[in-house]
């Protein structure tokens, strides 16, 4: 078998089948990079899982799990000052959180080089949205390497170290979902030896501080770097034209993997325009896209979600009275969704009819397929919380939700949770919900990662302006929406940091009590002022994963007893566990594949017809 | 070789993972130049999880193009039928396991449950070759995928992928007791 951790440190060049999300962590390898600090949240979570599987005396670098992506932008803010070449790697939203200390980056002398990889989710696979974070990176003054495949996440990468290091400034290399997760085979290169450790921070090497009059000077340096970010980008030759014997006097300027979308097109094409693919996204190279303007009759700008390559160039043509017609988007849809080869292809259709060959008419959708929502796994402590707490609740009480596995509560047959906005915000908006308010009681829900990240402010709010809300903190003991990595809570009881605070009404009971947590719900609701109730278990899929490892393990598993069941489906309708079958019948049997034995059901059933299976007795 | 695009598809937690990267490194053992991608939002959650594998010359985006699928994999009924709906080009052949993860609105009673005279009935209307792969003899769920692996094999869906390769593959991926377990079952559905 292959390791990942050993494969990643391999000391002579190979050949390897990687993930995108792998290849850059053998670029953080090979380029020395010292301090590498994250949020999880997809898609690059699998940068973490390849660091980790790398025994920890082994790695050639220090690596932590911050507690939000601000911190980890900070903290390899801070090793870089030191001299140390430092990389912070989160998901698109998660430069929100980061953006009031990511925006000061190109204003400082960063002396040992700060890489950011940032994975864009274009598509909203599994995001609140799918902004398109270039729309950041001109106000931030930061350089963007856009990489189309694994191979060019490695690459590119390498590049963004070399070029942070060279004007001791911050990279940004910019994934996306697709580049992220796609596997390919890559050649790598060879990898010497760790870098050495520094501590030199100098206040020399500054200023450092940001304030009046020297807030302008660093400016005026940082426009100067990434003048000559340009330079390198150039040199380098990141921004490459792909040219064409058919190409009609057409051209089309892309990036990312739109560009790989577009390959896939011309293969059912009649003709091919001439492409130029922008491995630079920030800045851009004028003298490049002028030169490749001057050369077509008509260019089309091809660019998933913003249009800000599309307002550039337009504007650089205006100023250069270029004559060339350039096609950006035209319809609201432009902006909406992934450009895959089949969105590609549609935007190429209607832009030059004549070049794409059409498609074979699609086979009829001959059966709907019911869709298949996500949803809380098997013994999931959530689903007990929700269906205990449901009991609690007023028709006319307001539910405020937050980002984790509990945000799954919207959906039936719970519908708890009828607001969201990002990670911590659900005591803030229950607070402004909770004012005027003396008939709705609100309230907000919380899980243990997301209280440390982002929730703390809000709940502080709470205390010291007095609103009136009850908190229920969803403790599971881990980061579990993205693949179960640590979070503070394992050093910081979240039960101490409330006492702590002076929050008065705590209760707290583990979620397969489910008659108590719905007691003590009804408790805390009826107290003015904050009250919280911490229902906790811990994850069931991250429990029932090591069990399974441990010698002797037993898989159980409930049935349902026909002779009792009378069909009142609490079961499947109320409870909801996806291990109930609903056969045409009506009578349930249980998804023996999805059971994990756990027995929470049991309660739910008032005809106590679930039962444990043989192999539990 | 010509361009040959497959679509794997299933539900969190059925192993698609594991699948997708032994066909992956089973093609690449060939000599077949590849490219794949995992789709998979909020698998873990009980969601639709979907790989796609693109191999062969004048492959560029590892995402295929809507019925352009020339194998699509299923690893549970729904996800079969709507994985093949929606990628499986005319002619082509769809192997799915007859086993039903059933969807929540399923569950809730407010839609039926998709059958397997379904599932026959689309394909024969639409021209694609379907390949049932009945496992209710095995106790591990786990391995289910070793199954579909084995089946793929067996009926060399892969122009160019034999079992050599997809042995190689495994034995890149898994070890010790593990490589042991899922190799009986690849091994017992593959001949």
């Amino acid at each position: 078998m292959k390791k990942t951790g050993e494969v990643l440190m391999g000391k002579d060049p190979f050949e390897e089948i990687f993930m995108g999300n792998e290849a850059v962590v053998r670029a953080m390898i090979e380029t020395g990079t010292k301090v590498i600090a994250s949020y999880p949240g997809s898609p690059t979570p699998e940068i973490a899982a390849a660091i980790l599987s790398i025994p920890e005396d082994q790695r050639p670098f220090y690596f932590e799990f911050s507690v939000n992506e601000k911190v980890a932008t900070e903290v390899a803010f801070g090793a870089a000052l030191n001299g140390n070449l430092s990389c912070a790697f989160f998901k698109s939203v998660g430069l929100n959180v980061a953006l009031d200390s990511f925006v000061q980056l190109s204003l400082m002398n960063i002396t040992g080089g700060m890489v950011v990889v940032l994975g864009d989710d274009p598509g909203a696979n599994s995001s609140q949205n799918e902004q398109d974070n270039r729309n950041v990176y001109r106000m931030s003054r930061v350089t963007v390497l856009e990489p189309s495949s694994p191979k060019e996440a490695y690459e590119y990468y390498k590049h963004a170290a070399a070029l942070a290091i060279k004007e001791q400034t911050v990279v940004v290399v910019r994934l996306t979902t697709h580049v992220c997760h796609a596997r390919q085979k890559i050649k790598f290169s060879a990898y010497e030896n760790p870098a050495p450790s520094r501590t030199n921070f100098s206040r020399a090497n500054g200023p450092y501080i940001a304030l009046t009059v020297m807030a302008l000077d660093m400016k005026r340096k940082s426009i100067q770097k990434l003048k000559r970010a340009g330079q390198y980008i150039r040199q380098a030759g990141l921004n490459t034209e792909i040219k064409s014997n058919n190409s009609r006097n057409k051209g089309i300027i892309t990036s990312g993997l739109t560009f790989l979308s577009l390959l896939d097109v011309f293969e059912l094409s009649s003709y091919r325009p001439d492409i130029l693919k922008l491995g630079a996204v920030n800045p851009l190279d004028p003298e490049v896209i002028l030169a490749f303007l001057h050369s077509h009759k008509e260019i089309l700008i091809l660019e998933e979600l913003d249009d800000i390559l599309e307002l550039q160039i337009k504007a650089l043509a205006y100023d250069h009275g270029v004559k060339t017609k350039v096609i950006g988007k035209t319809e609201d849809e432009d902006f909406v969704g992934e450009y895959t080869p089949d969105k590609t292809r549609d935007k190429l259709s209607a832009v030059w009819p004549d070049m794409v060959i059409p498609s074979p008419a699609s086979p009829a959708l001959l059966f709907p397929v019911p869709p298949r929502p996500a949803q809380m796994c098997p013994g999931c402590g959530h689903r007990s919380a929700f269906f205990a707490i449901k009991k609690a609740l007023e028709k006319e009480d307001v539910t405020v939700a937050d980002i984790g596995c509990h945000t799954l509560g919207y959906m039936p047959p719970y519908e708890i949770g009828e607001v969201l906005l990002c990670m911590g915000a659900s005591t803030g908006i229950a607070s402004g919900l909770s004012l005027f308010n003396d008939k709705k009681r609100v309230v907000a829900f919380l899980g243990d990662s997301t209280f440390f990240h982002a929730g703390l402010p809000g709940l502080i709010n709470t205390l010291f302006n007095h609103h009136n809300i009850t908190l229920i903190l969803m403790e599971n003991g881990t980061t579990a929406m993205t693949g179960h990595q640590d979070h503070a809570g394992s050093v910081i009881p979240v039960e101490n940091l409330l006492k702590g605070l002076g929050v008065e009404s705590i209760l707290s009971c583990d979620t397969y009590s489910q008659s108590k947590l719905t007691e003590l719900v009804k408790t805390s609701m009826a107290v003015k002022g904050i009250s919280v109730v911490i229902a906790k278990h811990p994850c069931m899929l991250k429990y029932s994963r090591q069990k399974r490892k441990q010698p002797g393990f037993v898989q159980t598993h409930v049935d349902i007893d026909p002779e009792i069941c009378n069909q009142t489906h609490d079961c499947v309708e109320r409870f909801g566990c996806p291990t109930f079958t609903r056969k045409p019948d009506g009578s349930v049997t249980t998804n023996l594949d999805l059971c994990i034995g756990d027995g929470s059901c049991r309660q739910t059933c008032p005809e106590k017809a679930i039962v444990f299976g043989k192999e539990a007795k | 070789m010509k361009p040959f695009n497959i679509h794997i598809t299933g539900v969190g937690g059925q192993g698609i993972g594991l699948l997708s990267q032994a066909l992956l490194r089973g093609i690449d053992h060939a000599g077949i130049t590849a490219i794949a991608v995992d789709t998979h939002g909020l698998a873990q959650r009980g969601g639709i999880v979907i790989s796609q594998i693109r191999c062969g010359d004048g492959v560029h985006s590892p995402l295929i193009m809507k019925n352009r699928a020339d194998l699509v994999l299923g690893m549970e009924i729904h996800e079969a039928l709507r994985g093949a709906s929606l990628y499986l080009k005319k002619g082509g052949t769809l192997v799915f396991l007859d086993v039903s993860w059933q969807p929540l609105s399923v569950r809730l009673g407010q839609t039926p449950e998709i059958t397997l005279e379904n599932v026959e009935t689309a394909c024969q209307i639409s021209g694609a070759k379907a390949i049932r792969v009945e496992i209710k003899t095995m106790d591990d769920a786990r391995m289910q995928n070793m199954a579909l692996l084995g089946a793929v094999s067996k009926n060399a869906l892969i122009p160019g992928v034999t079992k050599v390769h997809f042995d190689a593959a495994l034995e890149d991926l898994l070890s010790g007791d593990m490589l042991k377990k899922n190799r009986a079952v690849f091994d017992a559905w593959a001949v």
